[in-house]
């Protein structure tokens, strides 16, 4: 069968009032963002209450259909065909042909399910209903009408034209990107960051990445790694702005000051201030992590409350209460594991202790931070004010 | 200064190589096996290769295979002698210090139900005869031993073990895997006992995705690859024109004041091998002279992981290798420098400094004096 269009379902845009146009105007505009990608051109409109995205040329449809099922705020996807009104006889006729072409093994249940907007059509929902399933019955003996949980749901819409589907594919769900503010993610190169990424942009937040770089201790294809990581995550996030820090020489000041075992965590919160410096100037709201519990040293509850408490911004941390595999299970589904667990060294294990402090004292940490006092403060603003910037789409 | 010194990884490719690759490509692109004038002409640039490339060996233009590199020509050389002898038996012989397209071509031989020796090396990288020769059963088809070990640039006693094996049988297939040796050594097959020899394209400054096999016309082989039956049946496959031309250009260079080159080669890497020894905590795995290879050095540095230091030193755009730990995951192989009895702190620690034609005295000294830098401050930072 040959689509020309999509139906695109919405669900939490429905309920939010008086801002709902606000929210259906950015699905349409991420819509057409993703869409660009696909061969073909594409026209996608809003109308009452509903989005179409139609193709005004040949395009591949598999793309298409992959490229919408990355758009957060689509509940569901469905590709559709317009037909002109000729007549109800002549409707039959498309009818057929529709079921024909979609179901080559007719050994299905349906149910027809007519929507009359034209209210001018000579017949009412019910007659159409009626009809059409009649006339599908003798054409097709292998098809049984259940009215309850029908294997097909033929829609029929009646609108200037008329509207066929029966196909529902399942959309990303979550808010449209770019209805919910700005945030910074502290991309590490692992699994948990990535998908942490995900799950917030999925709630329509517009997200940039920071990552730390440590030169020499951390190779080149390390960075290449979290550039691709930035990628993956922008097909569904939308172009993203990664910063790049360097953060060796603080490393190593950090490791020639601060007892061994407290290096990862005093670490750890230099990183979440440099986040935060950065999301500052680019007017991000909050930071995000992929911290779960328990799940390393620096993420035992007394370690994310030590990190957590050098930061004013909100921290997201979206897989806090997520274990390994279910992590996993959600970068494989978004296709950022393949290249997360590519074997390169980040800079929290270089120079990890052999016992690190798992249940550090807030107290303790800032007395040590207190050995750094003499350049620290030159040494952020540097790794800020130097920061390289990729662009990730 | 940029020092490139990774080598046995793979070589800046030489101008007049590009020359006539670009030659081909753009002018000379007929397919070799057409009846017409282009046709002709690139059959020709094949021919030349194969003769010159049959001359540095002294042996016969027809025993040359054009393949698409070393890890094809070993593949070649011992899946396609092993299917193609194995009614006489199902025994082979190697080492325990190959490359990876030795092993891996032997597991899957393994699976298919022959059965491989694996000999150790002693500390300097040697194979002993003796145990060769106590290996060696009625059943045995061919033994696999590498000219030069890639790691840390063992040379092993080719000749004698050719004697050795055809002294105690004739009908036993010789390979040897010259990828590291071929255009450092004057190799002769035919005085030597060698059956078939392994030869990539580019490590001798010649272009990626060609090497040959040279296969002794009394040897029983089978192709790997089947179709349009070009080479004589034994690959088919329209063949890699350009490539070919560049690599016979590349192997005619290398032959070409071929004693002066290698002794200008060793005498740097005695240097190097000198100067770095000089530096505190290293240690050099290879030997100075012609006892290794002219164009490898192995250092271990102790208390610097290799992958840091390589790091550093590509920051001063100066290029090495980090010698591998275990680069096999076959429980009889573990990887040349524990086989040779490094250290295990010092496993982690060892880069491959490895040379070629281009490199200067200066780019060395260059090198020395950024180690001289860096391994103070590398070494005061460390793990744990």
């Amino acid at each position: 069968m040959k689509y020309q269009s999509f139906l695109i379902k919405y669900a939490e845009i429905g309920v939010k009032g008086k801002n709902r146009y606000m929210f259906e105007d950015a699905l349409v505009k991420q819509i057409r963002f993703a869409l660009k990608s696909v061969d073909g051109e594409f026209e996608v409109t809003k109308e009452s209450g509903r989005i179409y995205a139609n193709a005004l040329s040949d395009f591949d449809y598999d793309d298409a259909v992959e490229a919408l099922k990355r758009v957060f705020g689509i509940s569901a996807i469905c590709p559709m065909v317009q037909v002109d009104d000729m007549g109800f006889e002549e409707l039959k006729k498309q009818v057929l042909q529709y079921l024909d072409q979609v179901y080559p093994d007719k050994h299905l249940t349906f149910k027809v399910n007519a929507r009359r907007a034209n209210k001018h059509y000579p017949k009412n929902s019910e007659e159409i209903n009626r009809d059409l399933g009649e006339v599908i019955l003798e054409t097709f003996p292998d098809m049984q009408v259940d009215v309850h949980h029908p294997q097909v749901m033929l829609h029929v819409e009646i609108r200037t034209r008329i509207n066929l589907y029966s196909q529902v594919i399942p959309g990303p769900g979550g808010m449209p990107v770019g209805t919910n503010g700005r945030a910074m993610l502290l991309l590490s190169g692992g699994i948990d960051s990535p998908v942490a990424g995900y799950m917030i942009a999925k709630r329509g937040v517009v997200i940039e990445a920071v990552y730390f770089h440590a030169p020499p201790y951390t190779s080149d294809r390390a960075k290449e790694k979290v550039v691709d990581l930035a990628r993956l995550v922008a097909r569904y996030a939308g172009p993203m702005k990664l910063h790049i820090v360097n953060f060796t020489d603080i490393q190593l000041y950090i490791y020639d000051q601060c007892p061994h075992e407290e290096l990862t965590i005093i670490m750890r919160r230099y990183m979440m201030r440099i986040a935060e410096m950065i999301a500052e100037k680019e007017k991000c709201l909050a930071l995000i992590t992929g911290e779960s519990i328990g799940q390393v040293a620096s993420q035992t509850v007394q370690s994310l409350a030590a990190t957590n408490e050098v930061c004013t911004m909100p921290v997201f941390r979206p897989v806090i209460g997520f274990d390994k595999q279910e992590i996993v299970d959600i970068s494989e589904k978004i296709g950022t594991f393949e290249t997360s667990i590519q074997p390169f060294e980040d800079c929290c294990t270089i120079f990890v202790a052999k016992h690190p402090v798992t249940k550090p004292n807030i107290n303790v940490i800032c007395r040590s931070e207190e050995k750094l006092a003499e350049k620290i403060d030159q040494m952020v603003r540097t790794a800020v004010e130097t920061a390289e910037v990729i662009r990730c789409e | 200064m940029e020092a490139y010194l990774d080598n046995s990884a793979t070589t800046k490719v030489m101008d007049c190589v590009t020359e006539i690759v670009v030659k081909v490509m753009t002018e000379d692109y007929g397919n070799p096996s057409a009846k017409h004038r282009k046709g002709m002409e690139a059959e020709r640039y094949i021919k030349e290769a194969r003769a010159a490339i049959a001359k540095t060996l002294k042996v016969q233009d027809k025993e040359i295979l054009f393949t698409s590199g070393g890890t094809e020509s070993n593949n070649m050389a011992l899946i396609g002698t092993a299917f193609a002898n194995q009614r006489a038996g199902k025994h082979i012989i190697t080492t325990r210090i190959e490359h990876a397209s030795v092993y891996n071509p032997l597991a899957y031989l393994e699976s298919q139900g022959f059965q491989v020796t694996y000999l150790p090396v002693d500390q300097d990288g040697h194979i002993s005869l003796k145990e060769l020769q106590d290996s060696i059963r009625p059943d045995t088809i061919l033994v696999s031993i590498m000219y030069v070990n890639n790691e840390i640039g063992a040379v092993e006693p080719v000749e004698e073990i050719g004697q050795l094996i055809k002294s105690i049988r004739p009908s036993i297939v010789f390979h040897v895997d010259a990828i590291q040796a071929y255009g450092k050594y004057q190799i002769r097959p035919k005085k030597q006992n060698i059956d078939l020899l392994s030869v990539s394209g580019h490590k001798i400054h010649g272009p990626k995705g060609v090497g040959f096999l040279y296969i002794n016309e009394k040897v029983k082989i089978k192709p790997l690859l089947y179709g349009g039956g070009q080479q004589k049946d034994l690959r088919s496959g329209t063949e890699n024109v350009p490539g070919i031309a560049g690599l016979g250009a590349a192997a005619k260079e290398m032959y070409t004041d071929f004693a002066k080159r290698i002794g200008e080669m060793t005498e740097l890497k005695d240097y190097f091998i000198e100067q770095i020894s000089e530096i505190d905590g290293t240690v050099v795995n290879s030997k100075k002279g012609l006892e290794s290879a002219p164009q490898i050095i192995s250092v271990s540095f102790q208390g610097v992981r290799s992958e840091v230091l390589l790091h550093a030193l590509e920051e001063r755009q100066i290029y090495v290798s980090s010698g591998s730990a275990c680069s096999s995951n076959h429980p009889a192989i573990s990887g040349t420098l524990k086989a040779v009895g490094v250290k295990k702190d010092l496993l982690d620690a060892t880069l491959r400094f490895s040379l070629g034609i281009y490199n200067t005295r200066e780019q060395l000294d260059y090198t020395i004096e950024v180690l001289k830098e860096l391994l103070p401050v590398l070494r005061r930072y460390q793990r744990g």
